[in-house]
C-alpha cells in the first residue's frame, strides 16, 4: 500500500472528523446562555428588548438553530470563520496572526520534551539501580505532579525577576533592532521559560515511558543477538534497542499533542505569550462566539495534523505498522 | 595435539535469591577444528549457560565464571577484556539462538543485520557488505536472495529466519559455531533441512560446531562426540555411536530409552516408552558433594549419597561420572 494512498484515506477521515467537531462546537456554544447581543448591550450600559432584538437580527441570531448551523458550516468550508465584533477583525485573520506563536511554543516544548525525555529514559534504563535512575525518577515525578501555572510562576520569579536571565513576558522586545539572528536570539530568550514550563509535564511522561520500554527491549532476544554479533555497547543500545523502544513513546507523544495544546493556554496566560491560548482566554471573557469557535476549529485541525504526522513517524520507525508487504 | 577450544574445570555461579548456585560445576572438555560436539540434557542442566559463557555473554551481575579456564586458540577467554571478547564474538565464535522468531531485530532488514556484522569485524564498506549479505543468503539457500535481502524479519517464515540467522552467524567465517537448539521452534521437515544445511556449511567452511539440543536424533545424525549434562555437571562424554550403543551413565541410558521408535507393524508387541522418574534437583542442591542424579537412579547405593562420583575413563574414549559406570 502506497504511502500516498494512506495519506489520502487519512485526509478523508480528517475532513469528516473536522465536520463533526464543527457541528458539536457550534451546538455547545448555542446551548450556552448569553450571546453577543448581551455583551454588546452590557458594554453600552444596558439596552431594552427592542435594541437587543435588532442586534440579534443583524447578526442572524433570530434564525432557527439549523439555519444558523448551515450558514456557519458553509462559511467555514470557504475558510470564513466569521467576524469578531470584539476585535473588529475577521476571525481567520485574527487566528492566523496568533497561530504561529502557539505552534512555535507547542512544537518546541514537545520536541524538547521528547528528545530529552528519551535520552533520560535510556540512561536510567541502562543502569536501573544507579544514581542517575533515581534522579530521573525524581525529576519525572516532580514535573508530572507540579501544576503548569505554578511551575511557570516559580520559574518566572526565579529566572526573570531575581536573576534577570530571561525576559518576564511577551514574545519579542519591540525596541530591539537588527538582522534575523538578533531577532532569533530575542525570540529564543522569550521562548525559553514558557517552553520549559510546558515541556516539564511531558518530559516526565516520556522519560518514564521510554525507560520502561527500553528496559523491556534490553532484555529481548534480538538485543542478545546484537551482543553476540560483537557490536559495541552503544550500537546495541542506540541502534538495536532504541529503535524498537521508540514506538510506544511516539504513540504517546501523538496522543499527548492535544494535551500540549490545551496546556499551552495556561502557559500562555502566565507568560503573556501572544498565542491562541491568550486569545481564547480573552474571547471567552468577552463571549466572542465566532472567535472561540474559530480557535476550537483550529485546535482540532492542529491535533488532527499532529496525529497524522505521528502515524507517519511510526511507519518510519517500525516497518510492521500497517503490514505493508 | 592442539585443540581449538579447551575448557578446563569451568565453574559458573549464578546469584539467586537463595544464594549462589553453581549452574556449571567442574566442566572440562575439548573441541577440535571442524568437529561437531553435542551437548545433551534436559532444560536447566547448564547447556545454554555453557554456550553463553563461551561467548562471554553470561547475564550481567547475576552470572560469572567463578573458576576454570576457557582457552580458545591459546587465549584464555575467561580472563579476556570486554573489548577483546567483542572482537571475538560474531567473528571467531558465533552463535545461533533457539527462537528465530524473536532473535532477529524486527525493525531492521535482514540484509542490514547481516551486513552489520561484516562492517563491524571486517571493516567492509556498506556496498560490499550488502553484496556479501546477498551471497550469504544465497549460500543458506534462501531463494531469490537478491530480493529477499531487503525484507524485514516479519516477512519471512520461521525456517527462513533461522537460515538468515545462520547466514549472520557464518558471515565472518567463524572457527566455532554454537547452535543453541537451532531447530526447537521449527517444524520437523524444516528441522531436517536446517540440519542438512549446517552439515553442508560445516564441510565447506571447516567451522567446528557446538550443537546444543535435546533431540537425540539430531545428535546421532550430526555430531561426532557428545556430552551429556545433568544438573550443571557432566554425566557422560564420548563418541556418539559408542554412547548410544552402550551408555555408561544411568541418566544417559534413560535419555536414550526415552526416544520413541517407529514400528512398521504396530500390532506386534512393543516396549513401553520409558521415562526417567523424578525431577531435576533444585538449584539449592547443585553444590552438594553427592551424585545429583541419585534420587532418580535405579543403581543407587550408599556411595552415591555421600560423595560426588569420579570420572571413569574407558578404552573407547568414553568417560562417565558414575560410581557404577563399569557395571552398567
Amino acid at each position: 500500500m502506497g504511502i500516498l494512498r494512506i495519506i489520502f484515506i487519512r485526509v478523508v477521515y480528517a475532513i469528516a472528523l473536522l465536520l463533526a467537531v464543527i457541528v458539536l462546537n457550534f451546538s455547545l456554544m448555542h446551548m450556552a446562555p448569553g450571546d453577543v447581543a448581551d455583551t454588546i448591550s452590557q458594554s453600552m450600559g444596558g439596552a431594552d428588548q427592542e435594541i437587543l432584538d435588532e442586534i440579534r437580527v443583524s447578526y442572524g441570531l433570530d434564525q432557527p438553530f439549523i439555519v444558523q448551523l448551515g450558514r456557519y458550516i458553509s462559511n467555514v468550508v470557504q475558510f470564513n470563520l466569521g467576524y469578531s465584533f470584539f476585535y473588529n477583525q475577521p476571525v481567520t485573520k485574527l487566528i492566523l496572526e496568533r497561530l504561529p506563536a502557539t505552534l512555535l511554543l507547542v512544537i518546541t516544548a514537545q520536541i524538547a520534551a521528547l528528545l530529552i525525555g528519551v535520552v533520560l529514559g535510556v540512561i536510567s534504563a541502562r543502569k536501573p539501580n544507579g544514581l542517575s535512575n533515581y534522579v530521573v525518577t525524581f525529576l519525572a515525578l516532580f514535573g508530572y505532579s507540579a501544576p503548569v501555572f505554578w511551575t511557570g510562576i516559580l520559574l518566572l520569579i526565579t529566572f526573570s525577576l531575581n536573576v534577570h536571565w530571561f525576559p518576564v513576558a511577551g514574545m519579542r522586545d519591540v525596541t530591539i533592532e537588527g538582522g534575523f539572528w538578533v531577532h532569533f536570539i530575542d525570540v529564543s530568550r522569550h521562548l525559553f521559560l514558557p517552553a520549559v514550563t510546558l515541556g516539564s509535564i511531558f518530559l516526565a511522561l516520556y522519560s518514564r515511558l521510554s525507560r520502561a520500554s527500553m528496559m523491556e527491549v534490553l532484555g529481548s532476544d534480538y538485543v542478545r543477538t546484537a551482543k553476540a554479533k560483537g557490536l559495541s555497547e552503544n550500537q546495541v543500545v542506540y541502534k538495536h534497542a532504541l529503535k524498537n523502544a521508540l514506538s510506544p513513546v511516539i504513540t504517546l507523544a501523538g496522543l499527548q499533542f492535544s494535551a500540549v495544546l490545551s496546556g499551552a493556554v495556561l502557559v500562555e496566560a502566565v507568560f503573556s505569550w501572544p498565542g491562541l491560548g491568550t486569545l481564547a482566554f480573552q474571547s471567552i471573557i468577552a463571549r466572542d462566539t465566532p472567535t472561540i469557535l474559530g480557535i476550537l476549529f483550529f485546535s482540532a485541525l492542529v491535533v488532527i495534523i499532529g496525529n497524522l504526522l505521528t502515524d507517519l513517524a511510526l511507519r518510519l520507525v517500525d516497518p510492521r505498522v500497517g503490514g505493508n508487504k | 595435539m592442539s585443540h581449538l577450544l579447551e575448557v578446563k574445570n569451568l565453574r559458573i555461579e549464578l546469584t539467586t535469591r537463595d544464594g549462589v548456585a553453581p549452574v556449571i560445576d567442574d566442566l572440562s572438555f575439548t573441541l577440535n577444528p571442524g568437529e561437531t560436539l553435542s551437548f545433551v540434557g534436559e532444560s536447566g542442566c547448564g547447556k545454554s549457560m555453557t554456550a553463553l559463557a563461551l561467548m562471554g555473554l553470561l547475564p550481567e551481575k547475576v552470572g560469572r565464571v567463578a573458576a576454570g579456564n576457557i582457552i580458545f586458540n591459546g587465549e584464555d577467554l575467561s580472563q579476556a577484556s570486554d573489548q577483546r571478547l567483542r572482537a571475538i564474538r560474531g567473528n571467531d565464535i558465533s552463535m545461533i539462538f533457539q527462537e528465530p522468531m524473536t532473535s532477529l531485530n524486527p525493525v531492521f532488514t535482514i540484509g542490514e543485520q547481516i551486513a552489520e556484522v561484516l562492517r563491524a569485524h571486517q571493516g567492509l564498506s556498506r556496498r560490499t557488505a550488502w553484496a556479501q549479505a546477498i551471497e550469504l543468503l544465497d549460500a543458506v539457500r534462501i531463494p531469490n536472495a537478491k530480493d529477499r535481502v531487503s525484507d524485514y524479519p516479519f516477512q519471512m517464515s520461521g525456517g527462513q529466519r533461522q537460515r538468515a540467522m545462520i547466514a549472520m552467524a557464518l558471515a565472518c567465517q567463524p572457527k566455532i559455531l554454537i547452535a543453541d537448539e537451532p531447530t526447537t521452534a521449527l517444524d520437523v521437515t524444516v528441522q531436517a533441512q536446517i540440519f542438512d544445511l549446517l552439515t553442508d556449511l560445516r564441510n565447506q567452511t571447516g567451522a567446528a560446531i557446538i550443537l546444543i539440543t535435546h533431540d537425540m536424533g539430531a545428535v546421532a545424525e550430526m555430531a561426532e562426540r557428545m556430552i551429556v549434562m545433568y544438573a550443571g555437571r557432566k554425566a557422560e562424554l564420548g563418541p556418539v555411536d559408542q554412547i548410544i550403543e552402550h551408555p555408561r551413565h544411568p541418566y544417559t541410558k534413560g535419555l536414550i530409552e526415552c526416544v520413541p521408535h517407529i514400528q512398521s507393524n504396530p500390532s506386534i508387541e512393543r516396549h513401553d516408552l520409558v521415562e526417567v522418574p523424578g525431577i531435576v534437583p533444585s538449584l539449592r542442591e547443585f553444590g552438594k558433594d553427592q551424585c545429583l542424579f541419585a534420587s532418580r537412579c535405579a543403581y543407587l547405593t550408599e556411595a552415591c549419597l555421600t560423595s560426588r562420583p569420579d570420572e571413569k575413563h574407558f578404552a573407547n574414549g568414553q568417560s562417565a561420572d558414575c560410581w557404577h559406570a563399569e557395571a552398567i
